[in-house]
């Protein structure tokens, strides 16, 4: 079959998280973007407080549901937080990067952990107070080739525990993750250093870790609500059981581990997808608000060669973005049903990428001197967006995982 | 609930088109570009495969209800084979899907059983005009109500099958709007002009028709003496031609990417640099998109969801973009010899390009 109707549930959540939108994030959308570093407690506390209420939206382990219910309902929960992150990143995606529950982090030990695992490094986001966690695979030398990571981990075999080395900048929530709550980043390391991607593990270093210190918080273009931060680690120590995954993936040399994150990424792609056509769509949005308050109207059905400059321009784009959406929906639908979807994620990164970029830039265009005003958000969003193409790899990178599937292709045969 | 994969019988549709397309209309598309169009046979094998009678009622004569969605998947199969191919073992359907959809019943009853159980029959309909400003909207020729007929005037181009057709159904504007209007070939005033050669689609015999002081019943007048709201009949052009234009892009985008896998320039395959690699993501992730944003879109007409027509309408804008710029890259990746027409994708390139230029060709 083929369906566009989104699902009830999902239906019934977005009135919720509009007003959200609405009301916690639009109104100090501004003030933080010209406070960074100041932390949005009250939306962090509001979240967090409405999703222990709601379960929604928490990437924390929900209980297994029985075979006869899961035949009733199929799995929506990819789809579910894809609208969840749209939305909210409609209302301000620097402020929805700080939400509590999880974010990067826990979805790579959803991705990676073990069902132990999972139980104990997961329950925190159910606790009293808003909990972070965060992902660390950047470092100072390389972002896109993550095989060249140099953070090390060597086991002690004395004390049976890992010791980090190494420094990782660029960490979104890290500040929150360590120092703001008892939450973890998930730190990319190798164990072996020749082996290169085989020799890649995933470790989960808590708050509270000595030897672990946040040395920096970025000042950025965009996205100034949601903290960047670089942190080191000098003999941090964690427990043997803290590498995630299985025991077997763990002694073996094998690209198993490598291949953990990736995993990560073909159900992060399609998400920051969704962040990047929240911010497009709220330009979009007012764009047109603005264009119609001048009494420009949008003649959909006319020839293009009849159309105005502006009405092409609102067409292409919502043609665009639309497009994109669906991309993003059918990756995410894909992972609800466990269906491998790593060129389905790529493209729907690749192109939220490329078209919430346009948007957001062509808006400011078209407003002339208005859409350079931070009197509007437009000029924000503008900002905010061009991160959509930049992290959870970028749209180079996002372009060569679609050549290769492709093309049939291994790393080797096109880098 | 979403869910992105068709049906059973949609799927099983899509098998026998795709075969057709494989094994009939590929092996002899180039030489029927170059002037020795399709073989009637070929025309009635691809009719037998029975896309416009698997959208229409038994009531009329078909065997299964109206779906734009089933339409849009068979149409780009078709198209992969060849755009004029399956533009041309569509034509009936610009008669026959604008009574089933705008008609009333008597013309439902009187038009549709005679045309769908029968093998292919030449007809057809007359939309667009030659101007540059052509708009489907704001039509050129006229229809006026004299006593108990309207008299059609105007010229139309572009009319497939139109020599011989038994019967046509011509656009024209009343009072502002655009209505259709059921016209039997034999009556007076017609003419048939000469065969146009075009960009591309050269397989696809089409006419230029002018219509001078044609006298039509008015029972005629599609729907009837009330009219008929135009916003369905474009709606299924524009999700014909975006279908077209994914299909023509697949072809393409296959083609051009087995060449970058064979080719080799210093030292490595074409395909392993990054330039081209690039190029092949790009193309495959904007023909998905627009497959989604088509795919919608038609979902959308069959659910009767108010946002129908607008969908439709940037599905098409998108999809004749996309298809210039796939085709384009096609013949890019093949380098000179994409260029030679020994190779299919110069031909697609030139099919591409009228996914603009072409709307009220094929419909679904
Ligand atoms: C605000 C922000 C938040 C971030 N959050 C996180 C986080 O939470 N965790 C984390 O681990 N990282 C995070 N990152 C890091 C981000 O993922 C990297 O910046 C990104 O992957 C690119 O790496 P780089 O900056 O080192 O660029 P480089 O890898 O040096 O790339 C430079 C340029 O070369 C291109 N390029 C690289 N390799 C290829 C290739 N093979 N073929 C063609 N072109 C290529 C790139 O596309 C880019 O244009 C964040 C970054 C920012 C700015």
């Amino acid at each position: 079959m083929i369906d566009f109707s989104t699902p009830k549930p999902i239906e019934k959540q977005m009135v919720a998280l509009k007003t959200v939108a609405e009301n916690m994030m639009r109104p100090v959308s501004r003030y933080f973007d010209e406070h960074e570093h100041e932390v949005p407690w009250d939306y962090i506390n509001f979240m967090h407080m409405a999703m222990r209420q709601t379960g929604a939206g928490s990437l924390a382990p929900k209980e297994k549901k029985s075979a006869d219910e899961k035949k009733k309902y199929p799995p929506i929960g990819y789809q579910s937080l894809a609208f969840m992150l749209e939305m909210l990143s409609w209302g301000d995606v620097g402020m929805y990067l700080v939400t509590p529950g999880g974010g990067l982090g826990a979805a790579a030990v959803e991705a990676a952990g073990t069902p132990e695992q999972k139980a104990k490094f997961l329950a925190r986001f159910k606790g009293e107070k808003p909990t972070f966690a965060a992902m660390a695979m950047t470092e100072p030398h390389c972002g896109s080739d993550t095989s060249a990571i140099r953070t090390t981990a060597v086991l002690d075999p004395e004390t049976n525990e890992w010791v980090l080395n190494g420094e990782k900048i660029f960490v979104t929530a890290g500040h929150k993750a360590l120092e703001l709550s008892e939450g973890f980043v998930v730190v990319w390391a190798t164990i072996d250093p020749s082996a290169r991607h085989a020799g890649m593990r995933p470790f989960v270093v808590e708050a509270g870790t000595p030897g672990v210190k946040v040395t920096k918080l970025e000042h950025k273009m965009g996205i100034r609500a949601s903290d960047t931060a670089a942190i080191v680690l000098q003999d941090a120590r964690v427990p043997y059981d803290h590498i995630l995954g299985s025991p077997e993936v763990i002694k073996e040399k094998t690209t198993k581990g490598f291949k953990g994150a990736m995993a990560t990424f073909d159900a992060t792609r399609p998400l920051v997808a969704a962040t990047g056509v929240g911010v497009a769509r709220a330009a979009l949005e007012l764009l047109k608000e603005m264009l119609a308050e001048q009494g420009v109207e949008i003649r959909y059905g006319l020839p293009r060669n009849k159309l105005t400059a502006i009405e092409r321009e609102i067409i292409d784009m919502e043609a665009m973005l639309r497009s994109a959406w669906l991309l993003v929906i059918k990756a995410v639908w894909m992972a609800d049903n466990r269906k491998h979807n790593p060129l389905e994620a790529s493209m729907s990164k690749l192109r939220a990428g490329d078209v919430v970029t346009k948007i957001t830039q062509r808006a400011v265009e078209l407003m002339g001197p208005l859409g350079y005003s931070r009197q509007y958000l437009l000029e924000k969003w503008f900002r905010d967006a061009k991160i959509t193409d930049i992290y959870e790899g970028t749209g180079q990178i996002n372009r060569l995982v679609v050549a290769r599937n492709v093309l049939g292709y291994r790393g080797s045969q096109l880098r | 609930m979403y869910a992105f994969e068709p049906s059973e019988e949609q799927q099983m549709l899509i098998d026998v088109v795709k075969r057709f397309a494989e094994n009939d209309i590929r092996p002899v598309a180039r030489d029927a570009e170059e002037g020795d169009d399709y073989s009637p046979d070929l025309i009635e094998k691809g009719w037998e495969l029975g896309i416009l009678q698997a959208s229409v009622p038994e009531e009329y004569g078909g065997f299964g209800d109206y779906s734009a969605l089933t339409g849009v998947l068979a149409m780009e199969e078709l198209a992969w084979g060849d755009m004029a191919a399956a533009m041309a073992v569509m034509t009936p359907s610009l008669f026959a899907l604008p009574i089933l959809l705008a008609g009333n019943e008597d013309q439902k009853q009187s038009y549709l059983p005679p045309l769908v159980e029968a093998e292919w029959q030449p007809y057809t309909a007359a939309l667009i005009e030659p101007h540059f400003d052509f708009d489907p909207g704001d039509l050129r020729t006229t229809a006026v109500m004299e006593g108990d007929a309207y008299v059609i005037n105007g010229e139309k181009i572009y009319v497939p099958f139109a020599e011989g057709a038994e019967a046509f159904l011509v656009y024209a504007n009343l009072d502002g709007q655009t209505q259709g209007f059921i016209v039997p070939a034999e009556l007076e005033g017609i003419t048939v002009g000469e065969r146009s050669k075009l960009l591309g689609i050269n397989a696809l015999p089409n006419y230029t028709v002018t219509f001078k002081d044609v006298r039509i019943p008015a029972g005629n007048r599609l729907g009837g003496s009330e009219g008929h709201d135009f916003a369905p009949v474009i709606t299924s052009a524009r999700l014909g031609m975006a279908a077209i234009g994914l299909g023509v892009a697949r072809a393409a985008f296959e083609y051009s990417r087995d060449y970058a896998k064979e080719r080799e320039v210093f030292g490595v395959k074409v395909a392993q640099k990054q330039a081209i690699a690039f190029m092949l993501a790009e193309m495959a992730t904007e023909i998905e998109a627009i497959r989604l944003l088509t795919w919608e879109a038609a979902w959308m007409v069959d659910n009767g969801h108010p946002d129908a027509f607008k969908q439709a309408y940037l599905a098409h804008t998108s999809a004749m973009d996309m298809a210039m710029m796939v085709t384009d890259r096609a013949v890019q990746i093949l380098g000179g010899h994409g260029y030679i027409r020994e190779y299919p994708v110069e031909m697609w390139m030139r099919n591409g390009r009228g996914i603009a230029n072409l709307l009220g060709m094929a419909m679904i």
